[in-house]
C-alpha cells in the first residue's frame, strides 16, 4: 500500500471487508434464487438516504444508513406483500418496487439539489458510489457492519446450508424457515446499506451477484463456494478502489463492477467446474476416445 | 396402547379448494402403513398438514399424545424428491449429515462420530461408494437412497414418507422396503404415500384409503377389498377387476 494516504488505506481494507461480506450474502442470495432481490433492495436504499438527510439537513451518514436500511426493508416487505396477497409474480414485484424506489429517491435528490447545500453535500455519490468521500467514521461503521455479517454467514455455515437446500426438512429439524428469511434481508440490508456509499445504489447488486456466479465456476461445494465468493467480492472492491484512485473523481462502484466482472468472464472460461474451456476439451478427448473405440472395432479398450 | 399419531377431524385446503375434510385416523406403534388413494386426494398434503408444514383450518393433531411441536424430534419426514434443488452444491454425505443437525446442536459443527453415524446410514442403504458424490450427479433412485438414508440417522419412532418408491428403480424399491421392514420389526412406526396399489398387500401391513376423507383404514388383511378400492378411486380402475374379476 506504499504511495497510498492513511485514510486510502483503510478505505481500502473496508472495501474489501465489505466485498466479502457482499460475496457471502451473495452466495446466500444465489441459492435463494433471489439474485433480483439483492437489485430491488439497494435501489430502494435511495430514497431513504435522501430523507435521512433532508430530516438532519447534514450529511451525517449514520442517520443516512438509518433511513437506507428502513426503506430497503419497506421495499423488502412490500415485495413479499404483493407476492403474497396478489396475483403479481415475484420478479415482477421486484421490478416494480426496484423502478419505484429509485424513481423517488432521484426525484427527491433532484428535488434537495436545488435546495442550498444538497449538491455539496456529495448525495450523488450515493449513487455510484465514491470510495474517496469516506470519512474515517464512515470506514469503521462499514468495517464493523460488514465483519458482523460475515461472522453470521460463518457461524451459522451449516443451517443456512440446510435451509437453502431443503428448507422443508430445516423446518421439521426446528430451524424456522421465516426467521432464516427475516435474518437473511437483514443481513441484505446491511451489507447493501453500509456499501451504499462506496458501490453506489446502482452498482452495489453487482457486488452481491457476479462474486457467486464466478464462485459456482470454481467448486462443487457450498462451504467453498461461500470462501470463494467472499474472496472474489474482496478482491473487486481492493481492484475497483485502487484503480478508481487513479483518476481525480472517478466513481468506486463502476470499477469495482468491471473488476468483478473481469474476474466472471475467467471463471467462464477457465473455471474447472463448468468452465467453457474444461468442458470443451472434456468432449474432446471423450471424442477421441469414441473414435479409438471406432477403429480398434471393440469397446473393451474404451471400458477400461 | 397409547396410538403414535392420532387425527381428529382435520380440515384443509389447497388454493381455495378443499382438499382435507374431516379426516380422523389413530396409527398404532410398529405398523407400516400405506397411504393409497387418487392423485389429487390429498395425500401429500395430509402429510404437511399433520407436521404443520401447510396450515389447517379444523381438526387437531397429536403425536404420542402430545403437540408436533414438543414430539419434533421423534419424528422423521422424508420429502418428495421434487422439493429440494438437486443443483445444490453438496454431496451425498453431506445430506445425510443434515439428519444429525439437531443431535449435533445449533450452530456447532460435527464431529468425527457424526461422519461415522452418517457413514452407516449410507451404508445401510447400499450408497456407502457414493459418500463423496454430488446430488446432482445421483441417479433418482440413488437420491431417494440418500434420502432415507438421512431419515434413518434422525433414529425416529416415527417416519413419514411421500412417495419414496415413485420412479425409483427396482433395486431401489427392495433396499427402501427392506429398510421399512427393519424399522417396524424395531418398533418404529412408518406411514407411506403409496401409489402401486398392486405392491400393498406385499408391503404394508395397513393401509390408509384417502380420497380427500378417509374411505377406510385398517389392517390391510381386512380392508384391503375391492368395494374399498372402488369407492377410493370411484371405480376408475382397470387394474382393479384384473385382480378381484
Amino acid at each position: 500500500m506504499i504511495g497510498l494516504s492513511y485514510n486510502a488505506q483503510w478505505v481500502l481494507l473496508s472495501t474489501l471487508i465489505l466485498g466479502m461480506a457482499a460475496g457471502t450474502v451473495g452466495c446466500l442470495a444465489y441459492w435463494k434464487r433471489q439474485s433480483l432481490m439483492s437489485d430491488s433492495l439497494s435501489h430502494a436504499a435511495l430514497p431513504g438516504v435522501i430523507i435521512g438527510f433532508m430530516v438532519v439537513g447534514v450529511k451525517q451518514l449514520p442517520v443516512m444508513i438509518a433511513g437506507a436500511a428502513v426503506s430497503a426493508m419497506l421495499g423488502a416487505l412490500l415485495i413479499q406483500w404483493i407476492r403474497g396477497s396478489t396475483r403479481v409474480k415475484e420478479d415482477a414485484a421486484m421490478g416494480i418496487i426496484l423502478s419505484v424506489f429509485f424513481g423517488t429517491g432521484i426525484m427527491l435528490l433532484t428535488f434537495v439539489n436545488r435546495l442550498a447545500g444538497g449538491s455539496q453535500s456529495g448525495l450523488d455519490n450515493f449513487i455510484f458510489g465514491q470510495a474517496a468521500s469516506m470519512v474515517q467514521t464512515d470506514v469503521w461503521t462499514m468495517t464493523a457492519v460488514a465483519l458482523a455479517v460475515l461472522v453470521v454467514a460463518i457461524a451459522a455455515f451449516k443451517e443456512w446450508k440446510l435451509h437453502l437446500f431443503d428448507p422443508g426438512f430445516a423446518q421439521g429439524l426446528g430451524l424456522s424457515n421465516r426467521r432464516m428469511n427475516a435474518i437473511y434481508v437483514v443481513m441484505l440490508v446491511l451489507v447493501i446499506v453500509v456499501g451504499i456509499q462506496a458501490v453506489g445504489v446502482i452498482m452495489m447488486s453487482a457486488l452481491l451477484i457476479i462474486p457467486a456466479v464466478s464462485a459456482r465456476y470454481w467448486t462443487q461445494s457450498f462451504g467453498w463456494m461461500l470462501i470463494l465468493s467472499a474472496l472474489f467480492g474482496g478482491g473487486a472492491g481492493i481492484v475497483g478502489t485502487l484503480t478508481s484512485t487513479l483518476g481525480k473523481g472517478w466513481p468506486t462502484g463502476p470499477f469495482i463492477v468491471l473488476a468483478a466482472v473481469t474476474w466472471f468472464v475467467v471463471s467462464l472460461l477457465f473455471g474447472p467446474g463448468k468452465g467453457i474451456l474444461v468442458t470443451k476439451l472434456m468432449q474432446h478427448s471423450h471424442r477421441k476416445q469414441l473414435v479409438s473405440v471406432h477403429r480398434t472395432g471393440s469397446v473393451k479398450e474404451y471400458a477400461e | 396402547m397409547q396410538p403414535v399419531l392420532q387425527v381428529n377431524n382435520l380440515t384443509a385446503s389447497y388454493r381455495k379448494n378443499r382438499v382435507l375434510n374431516n379426516v380422523g385416523f389413530e396409527v398404532q406403534p410398529g405398523t407400516l402403513t400405506a397411504i393409497v388413494g387418487p392423485n389429487g386426494a390429498g395425500k401429500s398434503t395430509l402429510l404437511k398438514v399433520i407436521l404443520s408444514l401447510h396450515p389447517r383450518i379444523e381438526g387437531t393433531v397429536s403425536f404420542f399424545g402430545t403437540t408436533y411441536e414438543k414430539a419434533k424430534s421423534r419424528i422423521g419426514y422424508v420429502p418428495q424428491r421434487g422439493t429440494v434443488d438437486w443443483d445444490f452444491p453438496t454431496n451425498a454425505l453431506d445430506v445425510v449429515m443434515m439428519g444429525l443437525y439437531r443431535e449435533i446442536g445449533w450452530l456447532k459443527w460435527p464431529s468425527r462420530l457424526h461422519r461415522e453415524k452418517a457413514m452407516a446410514a449410507l451404508e445401510q442403504m447400499g450408497m456407502a461408494d457414493y459418500a463423496k458424490r454430488q446430488i446432482s450427479q445421483l441417479s433418482g433412485g440413488q437420491q431417494q437412497r440418500v434420502f432415507l438414508a438421512r431419515a434413518l440417522v434422525q433414529d425416529a419412532e416415527l417416519y413419514l414418507l411421500d412417495e419414496p418408491l415413485a420412479g425409483v428403480d427396482a433395486l431401489t424399491e427392495g433396499a427402501i422396503m427392506r429398510t421399512l421392514k427393519t424399522l417396524k420389526d424395531r418398533g418404529r412406526t412408518v406411514m407411506v404415500v403409496h401409489h402401486d396399489l398392486q405392491t400393498v398387500e406385499d408391503y404394508f401391513d395397513h393401509v390408509l384409503f384417502l380420497n380427500r376423507t378417509v374411505i377406510a383404514h385398517g389392517e390391510t388383511a381386512h380392508v384391503f377389498t375391492k368395494e374399498n378400492i372402488f369407492r377410493t378411486y370411484d371405480g376408475a380402475l382397470r387394474w382393479i377387476g384384473e385382480k378381484f374379476g
